[in-house]
């Protein structure tokens, strides 16, 4: 493969919009290095104060759970409902509780 | 707007629509389950199992939509270098800059379906695939920077507001996203027409000659009439197209009618009369055969865009290519000092 057919890599971007609040996944860009990606992440996704901190991942070092998975993943969750504090029901005078 | 190629036919398509064929029995119960979670209006995201004409149809029309975008830059980039205050050379660098960015987002949100972003840049290169027709017609004086603001980007609005709830999640963010910045697009346009309404003689006759040239193309971009748009229906059982192009048509025509009058210009159809039975403004025919030769290469600007783009594309590889070669060389140096 010639220089010219390579494509840049994909990165993913995370943001984060304000101290406080957790880095939040916005998008993707390509470029050729770390400091690129972020140059980049910064001109696509922070043109208007969208962000105080940036993450950039190679997108190849993501490890996605399997959709296809999602039964065996989050199902076993649906049946414990006494995880919730719903589930117990309380006399009224202490049911703010 | 951009999808005015969800009704244009193109081979894809019909690739699309052949991809339907026999199906194993598990894949018709994965496309049960995908039908129910759109009809719910449930979100599809990138992983999800999804039937090979909905990712195809998403593919093509996000990718014209960026590449839309992206051609989107060069009429009005055009006035640059041109604008009559700092001001405005400000505000039209950051209009141009936000088209450059939707284009990213989309970009970004089409590669989630699995295609290459360079496939996508070769297709629109080689003519394969389209981009709004708008972007055909030449920006003539600085009136058409305001007017395209005014109402291209109002036509584009009225598109995109209902693609923000279109059901697959990447494309709906992205156009969340780029609906927030379109509407400074459009109030930054019509100012910078009320400030010319305000001028000479000269710069109002400028102001209405760019109205009269920009009103039709305007109306076209929401697509051919319902009555002859075939290819809508999978559009709109998978939640990707959520209102006719007929029905944005008109409601971009009622939205803009009293803006016209507020502004002090005419809008160049003399069949535009308020119907009080229907509530709405009617309007005269569309000449389709201009759309259609646009549409098919024969716009005014059709071939200046396109080698415009190629050459950027073709200009801008030894900048790529380059700085592939430095990453390559700080990670070898890198792997050399630990």
């Amino acid at each position: 493969m010639t220089e010219a057919s390579r494509q840049w890599p994909l990165w993913e971007v995370f943001i984060r919009s304000k101290n406080g609040l957790d880095h939040k996944h916005c998008g993707s860009v390509h470029a050729p290095d770390a400091k690129m990606a972020l140059q980049n992440a910064r001109d696509v996704y922070t043109r208007r104060l969208e962000g105080v901190s940036i993450w950039v991942v190679r997108a190849d070092h993501v490890v996605a759970s399997d959709p296809d998975a999602k039964p065996e993943m989050f199902d076993p969750a649906e049946d414990k409902i006494y995880r919730h504090p719903t589930f117990y029901k309380l006399p009224d005078e202490v049911n703010h509780m | 707007m951009y999808t005015q190629a969800m009704d244009i036919p193109s081979p894809e398509r019909d690739e699309a629509q052949s991809a339907r064929g026999p199906r194993s029995l598990k894949e018709a119960e994965y496309e049960a389950e995908f039908d129910a979670k759109v009809a719910r209006g449930e979100f599809i995201e990138a992983k999800d199992w999804m039937p090979e004409g909905y990712r195809k149809t998403l593919v093509r029309q996000i990718s014209q939509h960026a590449h839309s975008e992206i051609v989107g830059m060069l009429p009005e980039g055009n006035w640059i270098t041109r604008a009559p205050t700092l001001k405005r050379k400000a505000i039209l660098l950051a209009k141009v800059q936000d088209e450059g960015g939707h284009g990213m987002y989309l970009y970004a949100a089409a590669e989630t379906l699995g295609v290459a972003r360079d496939d996508l840049v070769d297709a629109l290169h080689s003519g394969k695939a389209k981009y709004s027709s708008i972007f055909n017609y030449p920006t003539l004086n600085w009136a058409d920077i305001g007017v395209i603001g005014w109402l291209v980007d109002g036509a584009a609005i009225m598109n995109q507001i209902p693609l923000c709830r279109c059901s697959y999640g990447p494309y709906a963010r992205a156009m969340i996203r780029i609906c927030k910045e379109e509407s400074f697009h459009q109030r930054q346009g019509y100012d910078l027409l009320l400030t010319m309404m305000k001028g000479t003689a000269e710069q109002r006759a400028l102001v209405q000659d760019a109205v009269n040239r920009w009103w039709w193309p305007s109306l076209m971009m929401f697509g051919p009439h319902d009555k002859d748009s075939t290819h809508s229906g999978d559009s709109i059982k998978w939640g990707i197209k959520r209102i006719s192009n007929d029905d944005l048509r008109q409601k971009f025509v009622d939205a803009t009618v009293p803006q016209a009058k507020v502004l002090g210009v005419t809008l160049p159809d003399p069949a535009l009369k308020f119907n009080e039975e229907r509530g709405h403004w009617d309007f005269g025919p569309i000449d389709w055969t201009e759309f259609w030769y646009v549409v098919n290469g024969h716009g005014q600007c059709n071939r200046d865009r396109l080698a415009d783009r190629v050459q950027a594309w073709e200009d801008g590889a030894w900048v790529r290519e380059a700085a592939l070669v430095h990453a390559d060389k700080q990670r070898r140096r890198d792997r050399l000092a630990a």
